[in-house]
């Protein structure tokens, strides 16, 4: 394999990476706020993406993409509301099987709205036909966007949880709610909070990730393992983490293209995703002081 | 007042009417031919199923709205099988031993065919597959029968057209389900025939999203052209990831590729694509003389019409099942199992979507080379394609 082949196999596995980075960042917020996996994630995705197909009709695509992330957040908070607001006092896990509920009913109730058929946004800059060369290799700019969607979401986040009072709050309630209800934080606003965040961060990847995967209305459930994979991966709650870690399962998946047959990939995903749960179980850059606050 | 007799008239009377009545009712309301559709309407094979489903709809309708067949109605009952095998399986067996259907068409992929492909040979009742793997129909089982070009005649045009071009290293990646996996041996089998070497060949996830990491590696060989036979949405994909990641060769896709959709959905990149096609994508194009032009256009018309969207050669292959179905009931003047195979088996110029069928116990599919057309991507529509 000469060098430019190896450049190649990294910028494919770049591609794939910041998917799998951009979907893992929405199950970050729901955990930090809540301690609840969210399962319907993935659909989140997809109604981000065939919302804004739907809206490209009428305007531009910024506008598109901006209004149908406000409406999955909107759908977030919805899901919030109707079905994990009533049971709030249930087990984390009853939560968690209720998510997976919530995912089978949007996604039977994407497939009346938008058909099965494939659908897919324009490239946000050039065409299916444009690539970037790198010496000798090539990629295509929409991994950019991608990529760049990635860091401007998570020093948001960041900026957020750090600085700004709803941000510290969130925080301390998924520290501690009785304390944080305590000192008048009112605990359910935040978990209604995070659920609308992380739909709308989920839109916002499902629009980005739209022109390179194309987008189905079962297409949520495959994305959101590999998301997850990648937030375990990164260690949960840990946006940053997660993006390193997505970009880290992309190479390797890749490598293990260029050196096995195909049908392999997944067995590497799954592999790694278990050694890190026997040996690392909060994660490949947890510090220890963040796993014994979760715990 | 003596009530013996008119007691007896009543009687006689009622006897008269309700036989009157019975007769009658057979006579006008004859029980509905009972025929079972096993589709994949939803799943990953989707785009096969949901047109299948609409079309056999439509085309019941049709036919019931002028009369049925031999004066009986026919009653479709569809199944959809989310595209699984033990799905199609399950509903099969319901329909043989509890609808008792005559005649099964579906499954919309080559793996559900060949899971219920021996259930109906048991069960003795008829099976029209929707599916494009030549082992439905090779080796033949007496009441197995198959709509769809073979998947051999589709991989000879490709092979045939990179000789032409003189393209010899070839890089194969299919889908890893039963469409791809047939398709896989029949291009691996084929290539020797015309001189071609098949210097990778390689099966990805039915549910990919990403191609760039396979076609990376097949770039790594040189090949000189990329054969891409699947029927999963990734189909869309792989033209795309091609010029991503810069492998400027001719890229060929199978007869599962006859959806614009997924022309639309690859945007300028598909432009140039080569596959083997039915000739419905491109009927209006077709000389008024070409003997399928009148079925092309009437079922062309009759679906976007009545569906407002685009109609493909997948739907085609259920119009034709439910076509070989009536003929043949029609021909044996029963709905009795038996006779309509027999029928069904003998039935020649039938003029179908697909092509003209020539069925013979030997050939339970019909159709030849010529029943292709290789198309091409130009502008984002299918054109025929010109050397």
């Amino acid at each position: 394999m000469d060098f430019t082949q190896v450049l190649q196999y990294c910028l494919a596995g770049i591609t794939v990476g910041s998917v799998y980075a951009i979907v893992a960042i929405g199950f970050n917020i729901i955990y930090s706020a809540t301690g609840i996996i969210n399962f319907a994630q993935g659909e989140f995705l997809i109604v981000g993406a065939m919302t804004a197909v739907s809206l490209h009709h009428y305007m531009p695509l910024p506008m598109a993409v901006l209004l149908a992330v406000a409406i999955t957040a909107v759908l977030g908070g919805l899901v919030e509301l109707v079905f994990i607001r009533r049971v709030r006092d249930a087990s984390v896990l009853r939560l968690i099987v209720i998510t997976i509920g919530v995912s089978i009913l949007l996604r039977e109730g994407m497939l009346h709205v938008w058909d099965e058929q494939v659908r897919g946004l324009p490239y946000f800059t050039g065409t299916s036909l444009s690539t970037i060369g790198l010496m000798g290799a090539r990629i295509s700019p929409q991994v950019l966007w991608v990529l760049g969607v990635c860091t401007v979401i998570v020093t948001a986040l960041t900026l957020f949880f750090k600085l700004t009072l709803t941000g510290r709050a969130m925080r301390a309630c998924a520290d501690d709610r009785m304390a944080a209800r305590l000192c008048g934080i009112k605990d359910s606003r935040m978990v209604t909070l995070s659920f609308m965040l992380s739909a709308a961060i989920g839109a916002l990847a499902g629009c980005v990730i739209s022109p390179l995967t194309q987008t189905q209305y079962d297409m949520g459930a495959p994305l959101a393992i590999k998301g997850f994979t990648v937030a375990i991966l990164g260690g949960l709650g840990n946006s940053m983490a997660a993006v390193v870690a997505g970009l880290l399962l992309g190479l390797l998946e890749t490598l293990a293209v260029s050196q096995l047959p195909v049908a392999y990939k997944e067995v590497v995903s799954i592999v790694v995703l278990l050694l890190v749960l026997i040996f690392r179980p909060s994660g490949l850059f947890a510090r220890r002081e963040t796993s014994a606050l979760r715990a | 007042m003596n009530t013996g007799t008119p007691g007896i008239l009543r009687v006689a009377l009622a006897m008269g009417l309700s036989m009157g009545i019975a007769h009658s009712a057979s006579a006008a309301d004859a029980p509905p031919i009972r025929v079972g559709a096993v589709f994949s309407v939803t799943g990953p094979a989707s785009f096969l199923g949901a047109p299948e489903a609409k079309t056999a709809e439509m085309f019941v309708q049709k036919i019931n709205d002028a009369g049925g067949i031999n004066g009986r109605k026919i009653q479709l009952i569809i199944k959809d099988t989310g595209g699984k095998p033990e799905s199609a399986i399950s509903m099969t067996k319901q329909l043989i031993e509890e609808e008792k259907v005559l005649a099964i068409i579906g499954p919309s992929t080559s793996g559900e065919t060949m899971a219920i492909k021996n259930i109906c040979q048991e069960g003795e009742t008829i099976l029209l597959s929707c599916a494009a793997a030549e082992t439905i129909v090779n080796p033949v089982a007496s009441y197995v029968f198959k709509t769809p070009q073979k998947d051999s005649d589709a991989a000879r045009w490709i092979y045939k057209t990179m000789k032409e071009k003189g393209l010899n290293k070839v890089g194969v990646i299919t889908s890893n389900d039963g469409f791809g996996m047939a398709g896989k041996a029949q291009l691996e089998k084929l290539a020797g025939d015309f001189g071609i070497t098949v210097v990778i060949s390689e099966a990805y996830d039915k549910q990919e999203t990403d191609l760039t990491g396979v076609l990376t590696k097949l770039k790594g060989r040189q090949v000189q052209g990329v054969i891409n036979w699947s029927i999963v949405p990734a189909q869309g994909l792989v033209a795309k990831n091609m010029k991503q990641i810069g492998l400027d060769v001719p890229l060929f896709q199978s007869h599962g590729f006859g959806n614009i959709k997924y022309a639309q959905a690859s945007g300028e990149a598909a432009n140039g694509t080569l596959f083997p096609a039915g000739r419905l994508l491109v009927a209006d194009t077709l000389p008024d003389k070409h003997p399928q032009k009148k079925v092309l256009m009437t079922y062309k018309k009759d679906y976007e019409g009545k569906y407002k969207e685009d109609a493909s050669t997948f739907g085609g292959h259920a119009y034709d099942a439910m076509l070989l179905l009536t003929e043949a009931v029609k021909k044996a003047g029963s709905a009795d199992h038996k006779k309509v195979r027999d029928a069904l088996e003998t039935l020649k110029d039938v003029v179908g979507t697909a092509g003209v069928f020539k069925m013979s116990a030997e050939d339970h599919n019909g159709l030849g080379m010529d029943a292709f057309e290789l198309l091409t991507i130009k502008d984002g529509k299918f054109a025929t394609y010109r050397k």
